[in-house]
């Protein structure tokens, strides 16, 4: 085997009438993933994934295995994983091996899936493009000197190359959707409260979320059936909803549902010619669809930006105090403890990391915490209540994930501010809570344009279906690069 | 709104990193432009706004409070920077003077 199915469904198809193995995949994956010339990994481990593979194929052999047994998967390496090293791509975490796994890895493992190592990321998941990572930047399939979008930037491109069946990433303003559009895959980013986050290295708490990246819509909806669900280790989840079968309504069609077309969207600066075709053309399908599209208004879309760059440093100022040289991880030592901690947190940390240090610090400071934390929680609320004023109008929202498609690797690594802008359409939806899915609409000079759907709060179902008519309707999701196999 | 170089280095003080002379000159100019577009929160009336708390419809999560195994004091220290530990201990520096 060269090539890896197109999808977990015929992955399993292969299993289940044995005409290929566990191990024939695991080993399959391994090879391409060692071939991978986008520095999408950080950590390879090829004994831990043959161990799972045999085991996958002992539980096949015996029948009722669950769908994802024996499904070669990639992690990023900001969740935790048991005796496999976890750098969350920062030095001060370089060496770090965790003594227990995250609960969406256990959650995995006990599906007999197939671990084959830890993904590349921007610097504790701080990033839009994958230049931020303490080990190297992340390339993309489709053009090596580009970006592929981040932070989650691994995970997103070992699915585009094809050297793993899915992936899982974390997404606080769009590090799943913005490098899924980037690289032409399926990403997406639950409710906030619906996936636990133990094990997860924390960025922004009111903000993050796991999710997975796939080749089809039903696989991200497989993945996410796997990891859904409270767990009593995590004190920030709803209740559990009984029988959500999140893949019932994959084939009901978009016929008579009323999608909203956020007008503020088209109007962003810098939105790229091609994005906007794109899009426009995908909306054309949805009416052909039977859809009923509405123009809505999100007037404090240009805010959510101001909103999360307030909420998110402060949050993740405090989140990334314990990085301090005491317990793990890096330690510089110096004449005194504070020294130590100045020292160790200056080394270990990059520039990103240290900006947003910095920011989040100052918002948080006495006489500034009302002017901006509260101010910024205040907006969130307005933010919010408008999503929910639409949401009584519309079933789901059609938008672009990225406003640009990848850009050239550099392009904006000295501009904080233009690289933040590329999270304009995904960032609203965490700071509100939604769940969000990035599926691909076609190419825009040869790079690929991401289509945003978005559902209001546990309606993850009807999300699903809305992208799965789409994906139905055209052929975008079947485009791969043609750089990604090797030479 | 426009800072200057003392108001990074005070913020990265609070926030223990170490900056090198270059660092604060690069990190003044960005973090102005990044305030500046923050600013315009200013424009949005939220005079009767209760500012969010949780998006969650949850308020007190309990559980029942049972024994359960944790983590071995072994798996605690797996990750200890050389020389951070002193038997049951993870050792700091001292933060106290000693008295004269």
């Amino acid at each position: 085997m060269n090539e890896l199915p197109r999808s977990i469904r015929e992955a399993g198809d292969l299993l289940r009438s044995r005409k290929a193995s566990a191990l024939e995949l695991a080993e399959a994956a391994l090879a391409r993933s060692h071939a991978d010339r986008f520095n999408a990994w950080l950590h390879l481990d090829d004994d831990y994934a043959r161990k799972q593979a045999r085991s996958a194929d002992e539980r096949l052999r015996h029948g009722d295995a669950p769908v994802l047994c024996g499904i070669p998967w990639a992690c990023k390496d900001i969740i935790g994983t048991k005796a496999i090293p976890t750098t969350a791509g920062s030095k001060i975490l370089e060496g770090y091996v965790p003594a227990y796994s995250a609960t969406v890895v256990d959650r995995l493992d006990a599906q007999g899936a197939v671990m084959l190592g830890k993904t590349n990321l921007d610097e504790f998941a701080m990033g839009s493009s994958n230049e931020n990572s303490a080990f190297g930047p992340v390339k993309n399939p489709w053009c090596a000197d580009r970006v592929p979008g981040g932070s989650s930037g691994g995970s997103a491109v070992v699915v585009a190359a094809g050297e793993a069946l899915f992936a899982l990433g974390t997404d606080t303003g769009g590090s799943i959707r913005q490098p899924a559009a980037l690289t032409g895959v399926v990403g997406m980013k639950p409710t906030y409260g619906r996936v636990p986050r133990w094990g997860v290295v924390a960025f922004a708490s009111s903000l993050d979320q796991v999710g997975p990246f796939a080749n089809t819509v039903e696989d991200a909806a497989i993945v996410c059936e796997a990891i859904f669900g409270k767990d009593p280790n995590d004190a920030t989840m709803v209740e559990d909803f009984p029988n959500d079968d999140l893949r019932q309504d994959l084939d009901a069609g978009v016929k008579g549902l009323r999608l909203g077309v956020p007008k503020e969207y088209f109007a962003v600066k810098g939105m790229e010619p091609g994005v906007e075709r794109a899009v426009r053309e995908a909306l054309a399908v949805f009416e052909k669809e039977g859809a009923k599209l509405e123009e809505v208004s999100l007037s404090l879309t240009d805010h959510g930006l101001a909103v999360y760059y307030i909420i998110q440093p402060a949050e993740a100022s405090a989140n990334l105090a314990r990085y301090d040289g005491v317990r793990f991880g890096l330690r510089v030592e110096g004449p005194d403890l504070v020294e130590t901690y100045r020292r160790t947190r200056g080394r270990g940390f990059g520039p990103e990391v240290k900006r947003r240090m910095i920011l989040g610090t100052y918002a948080l400071a006495a006489g500034y915490y009302d002017a901006y934390c509260v101010k910024a929680q205040k907006v969130r609320t307005l933010i919010k209540a408008e999503y929910d004023r639409v949401f009584d109008k519309v079933d789901a929202l059609v938008t672009p994930t990225s406003p640009t498609v990848a850009f050239p690797i550099g392009a904006k690594v000295n501009d904080p501010l233009a690289m933040y802008l590329n999270d304009v359409f995904t960032l609203p939806v965490n700071i509100a809570g939604l769940p969000g899915i990035s599926i691909p609409c076609g190419l825009s000079d040869g790079l690929p344009v991401g289509l945003q759907i978005v559902a209001n709060s546990y309606r993850e179902r009807t999300m699903f279906r809305v992208a799965a008519a789409y994906e139905r309707a055209t052929q975008h999701h079947l485009a791969r690069p043609k750089e990604a196999v090797p030479a | 709104m426009a800072i200057d170089r003392s108001v990074v280095e005070k913020a990265a003080g609070l926030a223990r990193i170490s900056l090198e002379p270059d660092e604060v000159e690069r990190f003044t100019g960005q973090l102005s432009v990044v305030l500046q577009a923050v600013e315009r929160l200013k424009d949005v009336d939220t005079e009767k706004v209760s500012p969010t708390a949780s998006v969650l419809p949850v308020m007190n999560v309990l559980r029942e409070d049972v024994v359960r195994p944790g983590l071995s004091t072994e798996d605690a220290f797996a990750n200890v920077p050389s020389g951070g530990r002193d038997g049951e201990f993870f050792r700091v520096q001292h933060v106290l003077e000693e008295r004269p």
